[in-house]
């Protein structure tokens, strides 16, 4: 396990439904504390890479590696339960429909797993959920429950609750898109702070000026391949594949 | 109608009553046993336990209570199963009723959207803990009415038992029309108590699932 990774490493990431193939050969790396945003239309297989990467999608092929250690392993059934739980507790990862557990009030949500997997106490589970609530200024809705928060607000305790486990690596698969045009910005906000305390992160997304602001690379996804990467300014602003330039034609026409 | 005789009766078929509560209350027991291991094995990532879940409810769901438990007590015997009218009474018809409790709780376990499970298992939750902490939590607020459908079913299914001679309400009925002649009597009788249980227990299942949604 001595061998030179980079912080986050997919090799060759393959993917099949069938015949259907969702990815196509995909090497990517990000560095730690690098923010990585993936672009691209609805099937282009860019959820499918995210959630690939903490084996919610297990790849047919190819390697995933996390701070040196290959997330997907082949391990007897078991063990390799064992490992994969282990593997997510440092990765966190945020849904486009928040996905808070209903039956439990913003605090619950945050402290559940870090008490039921860490064993930390009472006390110190409190002091974690006011802390990471804090931080996302969900401190004042600490005790309601899902059904009571707006949509940002969901979203935002979804980021506590991921943070709470101290991860090294965040993903974030489309935060946003779920969310009404008004309830956008707050959420943004949050992903805003976290990359300036860099954490790194991998953040799919539909919003281009998000992306623009804050990712240090950017990849434009099509059809399985990444089309295209590179920083944001290049691939917004003189991007060379016709496919990136049709996309982004289309996506900032669409979006006005 | 002859008030006079059913108030002389009737603590004879309250007598009986309790029968049928009891036989309810255990009949209730293993049919919820045997709905969790049944709804366990329908959902287990291992297909031969899938297949015997499958095949446990489309058994006892697809053939009339009275077979099963005719083979039961009937039949018992000659393939070495000695068991008492009462015993096989509430053997044969909790097997029944675990089969319709299968789909039941299965049912309130798959309607739990599958980002529940998802959101767990990202934070590093087990298979198992993302099942009893997430899943089972929500989908018991679920389960709750259905399953008190299934209970008021049990409840009447266990007048079939009078067939293979277990003295509850509707043998006893039968019994008192043998020397009175009066089955109009005997069965309102049998009748009237069986809807007083079943309020009982339809009451009691509201307020569980009143219980259950609040928090």
């Amino acid at each position: 396990m001595t061998e030179k990774t980079n912080f986050v490493e997919i090799r060759h990431a393959q993917k099949s439904f069938g015949t259907l193939e969702v990815l196509k050969d995909i090497s990517l790396t990000v560095e730690r504390g690098q923010i990585v945003g993936i672009i691209g239309s609805s099937g282009s297989g860019k959820s499918t890479l995210l959630r690939a990467i903490n084996d919610l999608d297990p790849l047919t092929g190819g390697e995933i590696w996390l701070d040196g250690v290959q997330v997907n392993k082949q391990l007897p059934h078991r063990q390799y339960e064992k490992h994969i739980n282990e593997m997510r507790q440092h990765v966190g990862m945020v849904f486009q429909h928040f996905n808070l557990f209903p039956h439990m009030t913003a605090r619950e949500n945050v402290t559940m797993a870090p008490m039921l997997l860490k064993k930390i106490s009472k006390e110190e589970a409190n002091k974690l959920a006011e802390e990471q609530l804090e931080n996302v200024g969900m401190l004042e809705r600490i005790d309601y429950y899902p059904s009571q928060l707006s949509g940002g607000q969901k979203q935002r305790v979804a980021i506590a609750r991921a943070l709470a486990m101290k991860p090294k690596l965040m993903l974030f698969d489309e935060a946003t898109s779920a969310l009404d045009p008004e309830l956008v910005e707050e959420v943004n906000q949050v992903m805003k702070n976290l990359a300036e305390q860099h954490m790194t992160m991998i953040i799919v997304t539909h919003e281009m000026d998000f992306a623009a602001s804050v990712c240090d690379r950017v990849l434009f996804m099509d059809k399985g391949v990444v089309v295209e990467e590179g920083p944001p300014e290049v691939i917004f602003k003189t991007p060379t594949k016709d496919r990136t330039r049709e996309f982004l034609r289309k996506h900032i026409e669409g979006a006005k | 109608m002859d008030f006079e005789l059913m108030l002389k009766v009737y603590p004879f078929f309250l007598e009986a009553a309790w029968i049928t509560v009891l036989l309810s209350i255990l009949t209730a027991i293993l049919g919820l046993t045997c709905g969790a291991l049944g709804a366990a094995a329908r959902l287990s990532r291992f297909a031969g336990l899938r297949f015997v879940g499958a095949a446990y409810v489309s058994v006892f769901r697809g053939t009339p209570a009275l077979i099963q438990l005719f083979i039961l007590y009937f039949g018992g015997p000659q393939i070495g199963i000695q068991l008492d009218a009462f015993e096989a009474g509430v053997i044969g018809l909790g097997i029944n009723a675990g089969a319709y409790m299968t789909e039941t709780i299965r049912g309130a376990i798959i309607a739990i959207d599958k980002g529940q499970r998802e959101a767990a298992r990202t934070l590093g939750l087990s298979q198992w803990q993302a099942m009893y902490r997430i899943i089972l939590p929500q989908s018991a607020r679920l389960m709750v009415r259905p399953l008190g459908v299934n209970i008021n079913a049990l409840i009447k299914a266990t007048a079939l038992v009078a067939a293979i001679s277990v003295v509850e309400l509707t043998y006893t009925a039968q019994r008192y029309i043998g020397s009175t002649y009066k089955p109009f009597e005997m069965f309102l009788l049998a009748g009237v108590l069986y809807m007083i249980i079943i309020y009982v227990v339809g009451r009691g299942i509201a307020w569980l699932d009143r219980k259950v949604q609040i928090t």
